[in-house]
């Protein structure tokens, strides 16, 4: 392992570690636009932990993962935000 | 190390550091939307970091750059738009703010039935 990839490697750790506290928020969060907001960061974390992936590897097909993931993402929050303004009442 | 590789780690470092510091803020700061301010915007500096510090290291196929500017382009459109339409939909089903909120501009001007701003 060269030395640019165990540096990959510890930003990856760090990732993942801050990914935690993103799933705390979304296990915890009192109220539901608060577990929204945290699943919005973990697709985040999630697209940044396939890109530094990616680059430790040069396993390029997963790019096209990150489009699809990143689209699912925008989504979801987009559905859940509608889902709890009108479906309210 | 190749300067390409260093000059990767260091966008990347820059990347992960603005989503951790977004992450911390989820985690600590005290209502919805100030939570929504952490994520919305540290968010989605950090990961168009770490995606720049991808398509600089693959700068030799321009392909993969293309796609990267692509999805920083998508993130950046997309981020705004989400984080305001949930903020709208928390503050339209009541979700309070912190109590230090001193010019709460919003309170009392939503048209409960129309949702429109009066």
């Amino acid at each position: 392992m060269s030395a640019f990839q165990s540096g990959m490697a510890i930003l990856m750790l760090v990732m993942s570690l801050s990914l935690g506290a993103a799933v705390w928020r979304l296990l915890r969060g009192p109220s539901i636009p608060d577990r929204v907001v945290a699943f919005d960061l973990i697709i985040i974390h999630l697209v940044g932990l396939i890109t530094m992936f990616v680059v430790t590897t040069g396993e390029l097909v997963l790019l096209d993962t990150l489009i699809v993931i990143s689209v699912l993402g925008f989504l979801g929050t987009v559905a859940i935000a509608r889902l709890i303004e009108e479906g309210r009442s | 190390m190749t300067p390409l590789e260093i000059l990767t780690l260091l966008i990347t470092l820059v990347g992960v550091f603005f989503i951790v510091v977004s992450s911390i803020g989820l985690v600590r700061l005290p209502d919805l939307y100030t939570r929504v301010h952490a994520g919305g915007k540290s968010g989605t500096l950090g990961i168009i970091g770490v995606l720049l510090g991808a398509g600089i290291f693959f700068i030799s196929d321009l392909r993969i750059v293309f796609k990267m500017l692509l999805l920083i382009a998508f993130f950046f459109i997309t981020a705004p738009v989400a984080a305001h339409m949930l903020d709208r939909a928390a503050f339209l089903t009541g979700v309070k703010p912190m109590e230090d909120t001193t010019p709460n501009e919003l309170a009392g001007r939503y048209d409960p039935e129309t949702r429109q701003l009066s």
